[in-house]
């Protein structure tokens, strides 16, 4: 029996073996050059834009809304409004309201059995709860934290929610510019053009996640939410998904959630901190990084917690 | 001179240690074969240990020796007296009710394999993929989801003898006659490849209601959600998203299903009758279904020395037929499930 003569090798463990510590780098705490000096590294970040180009509209407004999950509360009385032609990033640490706040826009937070709600959500000045929730969510697009496009071809895909829309399948001559035109928005369609039958489970990470954008835009949403949609992809997928945003913004309303301050300065327009359930700052880019109001603000663009 | 140079490099040393951040021990990194035990340091297994795996060794060489056994000399006896043309022979019938004797073939008891087999596949597949999909995407109240995971449960725990004692009790009620053979008082005969059909799905039932629960289960939540948030509503998401993407894991349990349901023999004897194909009608199709027959598993056990038949020849070949088919689905779960899928990241 060859195995056992052998014992596999044991790895030996060193007591007063000297550890390597990475020091943490020292702050200066609560002083405005701190500020200063944490926030110059965000805003040296390069912007994805200048300045606006078309007319900024209100899409979506939200009037008190709260939301429990079975009593605890997890957004507490926030009024948010969401404007077309310019991106709003929601940031805040984990487990503030962020994607609960996110979720509500297209009521997909109804799909949570303990889920309460209170307060008024509105699109175009009409209360989405007297809204169908087909219609709604056609109108509210949503793309996810990981890439989820569906088990069948990158055509299909695109076309999932074009179908079974009235009571007869359109055929696939029928969609196919509709398909086209979405993947082209998407910045897609160069990739894909020659391989629409290809299964999209098997597109990169990055093209999935684009797959997943024209997929919304495939039923001419007009709002876009994006729950953290670079968090699994490469920095080069990044910032694909960073320009096709700054491309999409004149036309569609665009609301992303991010962990990623850097991301949320080169991309946003709007910026709201949320911390704990509560709406602590809302305004422009510019001016929540670079001068907040609020302390807590302040603290978490900076890296103080978070 | 020279000690004004030599002051000059004191202080600039001075100067250089004074901005210099104080000069850690570099930590040593540790190399394989530092943190590797010499032989003489080794601490010999306990023979307890080499017990425990000359054991475990001894188990796994055993089962192989056994599988291997059962197929060689199944190969060996059934090729012996397997001939191309008895699989296309019908028995020779020496009673009404049973195969016996030593000459004709099994072409019957093939038939009825696979008529029974598919018979069976066919009734169990929608019935156990509906109860996976009501189990994992509704499954509300929950007592009743509990109670129907019992239920499951305990069909997959029941002795197919006794499915096929209570199969027996049910269908030769007198509302179940239009299933089976009546006998001239009136009587139900209470054995049809229906009868034995609808008994043979309970065994395949909870395999393939297991393996869609499972693949339904192993979609992530945000799959659902993203069709969700295209509008679609929960019928259109399972049938358009959900059942394709579950595709294997059906597939894979159908197919250990066929398998069980093609090697049982309990509820053919009480349920088929374990004749020769003996149509009841003349309606093509419904006529053979209502009838009896039997199928390879009763025809070894009737032609093996313990059965009436007593022709081990015949009964060696026709289990050679029965392992071949068995392995051969055995290979296509294999296939179904070795085949590289794509899928969501977590």
């Amino acid at each position: 029996m060859g195995p056992l003569k052998q014992p596999p090798p044991v790895r030996r463990i060193v007591a007063d073996d000297e550890p390597t510590v990475v020091e943490p780098p020292k702050r200066r705490n609560g002083t405005a050059q701190a500020v200063k000096d944490a926030a110059s590294g965000l805003l040296s970040a390069p912007r994805r834009h200048t300045a606006r180009k078309g007319k900024v509209k209100e899409r979506m407004r939200t009037e008190e809304l709260a939301i429990a999950y079975g009593g605890k509360p997890a957004v507490k009385g926030v009024d948010l409004p969401v404007n077309q032609g310019e991106v709003l990033a929601m940031i805040g640490p984990s487990g503030c309201g962020k994607t609960t706040m996110l979720r509500s826009l297209n009521r997909l937070v109804d799909q949570t059995p303990t889920a309460t709600r209170r307060g008024t959500i509105y699109l175009d000045d009409e209360d989405v709860d007297l809204l169908d929730v087909t219609e709604l969510r056609r109108k509210v697009g949503m793309v996810f934290q990981q890439p989820n496009p569906f088990p069948m071809s990158v055509f299909d895909n695109v076309a999932y929610g074009l179908r079974e829309r009235g009571s007869r399948r359109p055929s696939r001559a029928a969609l196919r510019p509709a398909v086209e035109e979405a993947l082209e928005r998407a910045g897609l369609l160069e990739e894909v053009k020659d391989n629409l039958t290809h299964p999209a489970l098997r597109l990169s990470g990055g093209q999935q996640q684009r797959l997943c954008i024209a997929r919304s835009l495939a039923v001419n949403s007009e709002v876009l939410l994006l729950d953290e949609p670079c968090s699994a992809l490469d920095p080069h997928s990044t910032s694909l998904i960073e320009e096709l945003i700054m491309s999409l913004r004149e036309e569609i309303a665009i609301v992303i959630v991010t962990h990623n301050l850097q991301q949320a300065y080169r991309v946003a327009d709007k910026v709201a901190f949320m911390y704990l359930g509560d709406l602590v700052e809302y305004g422009e880019a510019d001016q929540v990084f670079g001068a907040p109001k609020a302390k807590r603000t302040r603290d978490y663009v900076r890296g103080g917690f978070g | 001179m020279s000690t004004h140079a030599s002051e000059g490099r004191r202080i600039a040393t001075l100067r250089r240690r004074r901005f210099q951040p104080p000069r850690l021990p570099r930590p040593q990194l540790p190399r394989r074969e530092r943190d590797l035990l010499k032989p003489e340091e080794m601490v010999a297994w306990s023979p307890l240990d080499r017990l425990g795996v000359a054991a475990a060794w001894f188990c796994g060489l055993l089962l192989i020796a056994i599988s291997a056994s059962i197929v060689i000399y199944m190969l060996v006896r059934g090729l012996q007296y397997l001939s191309i043309t008895a699989l296309f022979q019908h028995p020779v019938v020496l009673s009404t009710t049973q195969i016996t004797g030593t000459a004709g073939g099994y072409l019957d008891p093939m038939e009825g394999t696979l008529i029974l087999t598919t018979l069976g596949t066919l009734i169990a597949l929608p019935i156990g993929v509906g109860i996976a999909v009501w189990l994992s995407e509704y499954g509300r109240p929950s007592w009743l989801a509990r109670a129907v995971e019992s239920g499951v449960e305990i069909v997959a725990g029941t002795p197919t003898i006794v499915l096929a004692i209570f199969g027996l009790l049910v269908f030769t009620q007198g509302v179940f006659g239009f299933l089976s053979f009546r006998a001239a008082g009136g009587a139900v005969f209470g054995r049809s490849f229906f009868i034995a059909g609808i008994m043979m799905s309970l065994i395949a039932l909870p395999l393939i209601v297991g393996a869609t629960r499972e693949a339904l289960q192993s979609i992530p939540a945000h799959v659902r959600e993203a069709s969700y948030a295209l509008g679609k509503d929960k019928i259109s998401t399972i049938r358009r998203v959900l059942l394709p993407a579950s595709r294997k894991g059906i597939a894979t349990g159908t197919t250990l299903g066929m398998g069980r349901i093609a090697g049982d023999t309990a509820i053919v004897v009480l349920l088929l009758g374990a004749t020769p194909l003996q149509p009841l009608g003349n309606t093509p199709v419904l006529s053979t279904l209502r009838g009896t027959g039997s199928t390879l598993t009763s025809y070894v056990y009737n032609n093996s020395p313990a059965g009436e038949g007593n022709a081990p020849q015949k009964a060696y070949a026709a289990a050679f037929v029965l392992l071949m088919l068995v392995i051969l689905m055995n290979f296509v779960v294999d296939l179904f499930s070795r085949k590289r899928s794509d899928t969501w990241a977590r």
